[in-house]
């Protein structure tokens, strides 16, 4: 799903970005996310969904395109909190952490307030997004080295 | 014949004692971390993962570890741990073209849009033992060479051939017609190429070789070229019914590999090539490619041709590529059989009195012949 059809689909260009928050911190490490936690002064909150821990089958499709199959499974935990103002957030991400997985519900809860939105982009968000792409360009880098240059040799006339 | 025997439980308990000692051997040696496991046997991870069909690399670091890196004990350990677990639900399929590239070879085209990028490969390598690595813990280590990124698209090879028409497309189903899911209902025959995708996918990779192997030997030949072979970081997107959107939860590695295949053709379409379609986790590249000469082998009935082999025998390798299922029948041999034996003896003991009657009655038969002779 690309977030194009997503937002042409929902009309709401907010639900993206909660959706590129969600995607951010369910690609960080639990360390990562727990460092950050510790720095909020966690605000009050009620689980709504305790943190928990399952499967999700993940699909391909035949030759990249076609018709769905099942590949096999992957761990997930997820989790909702809702805070004391009445934001609720949510976690999603592969692993097993229950740490995380509540420590990011309670981040995403954060953002949706107004007051606090500000706050966890920049002092959350964006240095575990810039972290991940920092890695992602890594990935690229050394990549890149192993591109192979063909070259042909040309035969001699005799 | 099944009979409940009691006895042996102290034995069996000391055995298992046995084990976990033997498992740690000798205590003076540093005991294996998971995350030397995950990092530094990732392939035995990405086969464990695979193969037990839950993707979870300290799971798979813990099974290998736990079975002493018995790989298809580990991946046993696996499948029992999954059932432990609630089903949230199915992930929107994985887009392989939006991959984070670490490896992109292709046998069919020098040049291709995106290149040829070789990412960690043992080809090319000598295969000669690396005694450095054995003098000191990281070997000789150079350092790794890096190039300006270039975020150029890779489209799929099979896409460019789809794209003149030379390449067969694959083939699309309503989004919300049934998926087939063998963790749901058991195999049963027909199987259509969903439900033999997923269980080339968890196939034993050891199998799925032979076969292959089989096919390229004249076994069922269907001259493959490897079109494409990638590998590395896609994102798995889950739809959050509560949401009421689709969540990322996470990137993890895959290896996909379209084969290119000979061709087909009719009155009514065009002659085109064929494929054979191959997906896996983690970085198995051995595997990918032989799911995709199996699958490839097994549409013999869709594109007309004649079964001729193991390979296109979609029952007999279906039924066998599972070495959960085929370890536990082998491996069963061991246990207990005690009746059932009892009862052969029994029937070996009957059959040979009879053989010895029935000569004894044929020697006094003879004799009583010669005699009157």
């Amino acid at each position: 799903m690309t977030e194009t059809t997503f937002d042409d689909r929902t009309g709401d260009a907010a639900e993206g970005d909660r959706k590129k928050i969600m995607a951010t911190l369910a690609a960080a490490t639990p360390e990562a996310i727990a460092g950050k936690y510790e720095n909020l002064s966690p605000p009050s909150f009620e689980l709504v969904r305790q943190p928990e821990t399952g499967l999700v089958m993940v699909r391909g499709r035949m030759g990249g395109t076609g018709s769905p199959f099942n590949l096999g499974e992957v761990t997930v935990t997820r989790c909702v909190v809702r805070l004391e103002t009445g934001e609720t957030g949510s976690a999603y991400s592969l692993g097993r952490n229950k740490k995380k997985a509540l420590h990011s519900a309670v981040i995403d809860a954060l953002w949706q307030r107004p007051e606090t939105r500000a706050r966890i982009e920049n002092d959350i968000i964006a240095p575990l997004a810039a972290a991940q792409e920092t890695a992602k360009e890594t990935v690229r880098q050394e990549t890149g080295a192993t591109r192979v240059d063909f070259f042909t040799m040309v035969r001699g006339d005799n | 014949m099944y009979v409940a025997v009691k006895g042996g439980e102290k034995a069996i308990r000391n055995a298992h004692k046995l084990t976990a000692k033997r498992r740690r051997g000798d205590t003076s040696v540093p005991a294996l971390t998971l995350e030397q496991i995950a990092q530094q046997l990732s392939h035995s991870v990405a086969r464990v993962m695979g193969e037990g069909s839950l993707y979870d690399e300290t799971l798979a670091a813990l099974a290998i570890k736990q079975a002493r890196g018995d790989l298809i004990e580990a991946a046993f350990l696996m499948r029992a741990y999954r059932t432990t677990l609630p089903r949230f639900g199915y992930s929107t399929p994985v887009d392989t073209g939006a991959m984070l590239v670490e490896r992109r070879v292709s046998a069919t085209y020098k040049d291709l849009p995106g290149g040829q990028v070789l990412g960690p490969t043992f080809d090319y390598s000598h295969r000669l033992l690396d005694f450095a690595l054995a003098a000191e813990d990281d070997g000789a280590q150079l350092p790794v060479e890096t190039a300006q990124s270039e975020d150029r698209p890779m489209p799929r090879v099979t896409d460019l051939l789809g794209d003149e028409g030379l390449m067969e497309p694959d083939p699309v189903t309503d989004e919300d017609a049934p998926v087939g899911d063998l963790t749901r209902e058991p195999l049963s025959f027909p199987a259509d190429r969903d439900l033999r995708l997923q269980n080339l996918a968890r196939g034993d990779e050891g199998f799925l070789l032979a076969l292959a192997y089989s096919t390229q030997r004249g076994y069922g030949r269907t001259h493959p070229f490897a079109g494409e072979i990638r590998y590395g970081e896609v994102e798995v997107e889950f739809f959050a019914e509560e949401l009421g959107f689709a969540v990322t939860l996470g990137a993890i590695k895959v290896t996909e590999c379209q084969m290119v295949n000979q061709f087909a053709g009719s009155a009514q379409a065009a002659p085109t090539f064929t494929r054979g379609y191959g997906l896996v986790f983690g970085q198995v590249e051995r595997k990918a490619m032989s799911m995709a000469m199996v699958d490839r082998s097994m549409r013999w009935q869709e594109l007309g041709e004649e079964q001729v082999a193991p390979a296109q025998d979609i029952e007999f390798v279906l039924s066998h590529s599972d070495n959960i299922q085929a370890t536990g029948f082998v491996e069963h041999l061991k246990l207990p059989h005690y009746v059932d034996f009892q009862a052969e003896l029994d029937l070996v003991r009957r059959m040979r009195a009879e053989w010895f009657g029935r000569r004894e009655q044929q020697e006094e038969g003879e004799a009583a012949t010669e005699a009157a002779q």
